[in-house]
């Protein structure tokens, strides 16, 4: 239908959108694991992945953005969609730049914080996937939004704790590591912990949009 | 002429009806920028006129009933008295409305004439204030009920929605408009009705007659209020106490337009009163307080305290100032209008004085006109005016975008400008900071030459001394000594390392202009090569000879030969040949 041409096109562009963002951190989930276990190849083919990815939701962020302000689509809600978008858009740019720190400082993580790491990654990640179709359900269902929120709040607050627990594991009880690889390994941990805070950024803000389009 | 003089007062009314209801219909939509006021003020200012004509009589004939206005100076003093009332009220920021100050008007002309009026009218008019809000209310809370559960139902993504909602508002907007202009349009010519001219206009595919007419008129005045100065209106009322979501306002809209419908449409009245059932009142209500109630209506379903008693309270003493105020207002403005301007404000009396007269009234003809061709010219007039606007409208788009293509392509080559300058800057910069490299180099290897030629003739100068102390012993012993000391001397005076240094230098420098020399000169020695290099350098002969280690008088010749060698022609300065080459 003609009268819904513009519509359809901004929709798939939303949606592609957050696919991008999706898959964004399922890859960052995969190069840090390619990371701790020396799949360097698979781990350089993730970074590149992951860097085509962001310049993408880039581009689809802009185009969204243009949309809504030339076809003047829902002017009430047009900031908090934009703040949203932005939103998502920095948990792609973030995953980007803390995979970036991996290849280029290439952090030294003992083996048996392996396991650890993984599973902060994994954590951090899941966050991420549950904002996701929280930002999807806003879009049609802003009533049961909350009703997914609660796994991005849960997510993000295991892997503060685990983040937690490795930091104090590393300078507690490994004295065989020097100071400055101590150091190291607390960036590394706070950095893949930065996702999940994002994704509850992303969480807070749909809290609020969902009250304002709940009639 | 008395006529249309009179009716200007009503036409007024219009006018502010215009400026202030139309708000209520689309203040939302405007305000909220989900509609722009061109579209806003096309759509209402069409339908509200459709509503007058085809449906104002309603509402007009019960303010007829009240009391019937029967003389154009009573109808215009009527009208004045209210728009007069509307506007000092509004003034004092009191809550107001034009139908309560026209009903307050007519009540105070019946009691100045001493006419009879319909007191079982004014229960009904009065009962329908009071309703119409209530009724708004019921409405908008049903309504609402419904929209939340469609939209929860269908779970429509916000973008279709948006669409939705924009087709709702212009589709909500233009029943509401019909609907004003329906029920409203009683205020603004209902006290003209009866002193309406007896005349039918035959259109072809319709007629409109005398009251028609009239109600053509003000709709057209209130349009001309829409167009005019409603627009400051919606952006204040949508960002106010209008200032509602885009669904509450189709809610808002929708169930406000139903109560003005309701309390206008004769064809529904008849039905109910066919079907057995009470009619409705066709009373003119004031749009603004059915939007209160539809918003108190929504707050109600909602939860949220939203029933201020200050709002309640506002709207009851509306109810009953604006009628008092109007009333007192029209008394005192017929007294002097009757013994001051000695104008006729009834004919009642005048009626009952004879029954011929009656019959003269009851027999009046009425005058039929065809208005088939005119309106036909009209039609095509505005067919081709209508054509003619979009022909120019397409041109200018055309001539926009082409300016904007324009303005595009100038930027881009201002860019492209500017980028080509700063180019070229830093080339300049780059030649310049390699000019100044060159020259520095070129200041040591000048420096390092006199460093050469300074030492050579110390060194010669000591070997002359020690020649001549040579001359003065025969210690063979001492001759010895001073043999060897000769022989070192001579030896430091030949500076190869140095020179070793120096040459390099020199040619790493000019390199290309010795590869040059090459190519254009194939067939010159070294020992050319390297002269030509030192003057290059712009080294004085001086200078040159303790470079090559040879005397000036050699280093003149080797100049000549050079110059032979590079077919120099004579009067032509070997330094400027060399440099330019």
């Amino acid at each position: 239908m003609f009268l819904f041409k513009h519509a359809n096109q901004s929709i798939e562009l939303i949606d592609k959108f957050l696919n991008t963002i999706d898959q964004g951190g399922l890859i960052f989930k995969e190069g840090v694991y390619n990371y701790l276990y020396n799949n360097g190849d698979k781990f350089a083919d993730n970074l590149r992945t992951l860097t085509q990815l962001e310049t993408e939701a880039d581009i689809l962020k802009r185009k969204l953005e243009t949309i809504l302000y030339t076809q003047s689509l829902m002017p009430q809600l047009r900031g908090d969609i934009l703040r949203l978008f932005e939103e998502l858009d920095a948990i792609i740019n973030l995953a980007k730049t803390n995979l970036f720190q991996f290849d280029v400082e290439v952090p030294f993580i003992p083996a048996e914080l392996n396991a650890d790491f993984v599973k902060l990654t994994e954590l951090s990640a899941s966050a991420i996937e549950s904002v996701i179709p929280a930002s999807r359900t806003w879009f049609k269902n802003p009533e049961t939004v909350k009703e997914q929120l609660h796994r991005v709040y849960l997510y993000e607050k295991e892997t503060d704790k685990l983040a937690d627990s490795i930091k104090r594991r590393v300078f507690h009880d490994m004295p065989q590591i020097k100071l400055s690889e101590k150091f190291h390994l607390r960036y590394f941990t706070l950095h893949i912990e930065t996702l999940s805070d994002a994704a509850q950024k992303v969480a807070d803000t749909l809290s609020i949009m969902a009250i304002k389009r709940t009639v | 002429m008395f006529f249309i003089f009179s009716i200007t007062s009503g036409l007024f009314l219009g006018w502010s009806l215009g400026a202030n209801d139309a708000a209520n219909v689309f203040g939302s939509a405007v305000g909220s920028r989900m509609l722009s006021f061109k579209k806003a003020a096309a759509i209402a200012s069409i339908f509200v006129i459709i509503g007058a004509v085809v449906q104002g009589r309603g509402a007009a004939n019960t303010l007829s009933d009240l009391s019937k206005v029967d003389a154009l100076a009573g109808a215009f003093t009527v009208s004045l008295c209210a728009a007069f009332s509307v506007y000092l009220m509004t003034k004092r920021g009191l809550p107001v409305s034009t139908g309560q100050a026209v009903v307050g008007a007519i009540i105070g002309w019946s009691l100045f004439t001493g006419s009879k009026t319909d007191y079982h009218v004014l229960t009904t008019i009065l009962a329908s204030w009071v309703a119409g809000p209530l009724l708004g209310m019921v409405f908008a809370s049903l309504l609402y009920l419904l929209m939340r559960w469609w939209l929860r139902r269908l779970s429509i993504h916000v973008i279709k929605l948006d669409t939705y909602i924009r087709l709702s508002l212009i589709m909500v907007g233009a029943f509401g408009a019909y609907s004003l202009g329906a029920n409203n349009i009683a205020n603004v010519m209902g006290v003209f009705v009866p002193s309406a001219p007896d005349v039918v206009l035959d259109f072809g595919l319709f007629t409109l007659d005398g009251a028609q007419l009239l109600f053509l008129l003000g709709g057209i005045a209130i349009a001309v209020g829409i167009y005019t100065y409603s627009e400051r209106v919606m952006n204040t009322v949508g960002e106010g106490i209008l200032s509602l979501t885009p669904e509450a306002a189709i809610v808002v809209v929708m169930s406000q337009a139903l109560v003005l419908f309701l309390f206008s449409s004769t064809s529904l009245s008849n039905l109910l009163t066919a079907s057995g059932l009470p009619a409705i009142p066709l009373v003119p209500v004031s749009s603004t307080q059915v939007v209160v109630g539809s918003v108190l209506g929504i707050g109600l379903i909602k939860g949220a305290r939203e029933i201020k008693p200050k709002v309640i309270g506002g709207i009851a003493l509306g109810w009953v100032a604006t009628p008092v105020v109007a009333g007192l207002l029209t008394w005192f403005l017929l007294f002097f209008v009757q013994n001051v301007f000695q104008l006729q404000v009834t004919t009642h009396t005048s009626i009952n004085l004879s029954p011929e007269n009656t019959n003269v009234v009851t027999t009046r003809s009425i005058g039929y006109i065809s208005m088939i061709w005119p309106a036909l010219l009209v039609l095509m007039v505005l067919v081709i005016l209508g054509l003619a606007w979009y022909l120019w409208w397409q041109q200018r788009l055309r001539m926009l975008a082409e300016n904007e293509l324009l303005t595009q392509q100038n930027q881009y080559f201002t860019a492209q400008k500017s980028l080509s300058e700063l180019e070229v800057n830093t080339v300049q910069l780059e030649n310049k900071i390699l000019n100044n490299r060159l020259e520095t180099k070129r200041q040591e290897l000048i420096n390092l030459a006199l460093s050469i030629e300074d030492q050579r003739s110390f060194l010669e100068n000591i070997n002359a001394q020690v020649s001549a102390i040579q001359q003065m012993t025969t210690d063979r012993a001492v001759l010895d000594a001073v043999q060897n000391l000769t022989t070192t001397i001579s030896q430091r005076m030949t500076f190869n390392r140095d020179m070793e240094t120096f040459n390099g230098q020199v040619e790493q420098i000019h390199k290309d202009f010795q590869a040059k020399l090459d190519a254009v000169f194939p067939g010159l020695t070294d020992q050319e090569k390297r002269l030509a290099t030192l003057l290059r350098l712009n080294l004085s002969t001086k200078e040159i000879a303790a470079l090559l280690n040879i005397s000036p008088k050699s280093t003149e010749t080797a100049r000549y030969r050079l110059r032979k060698r590079l077919n120099i022609q004579q009067g032509e300065n070997l330094n400027l040949f060399i440099n330019n080459l």
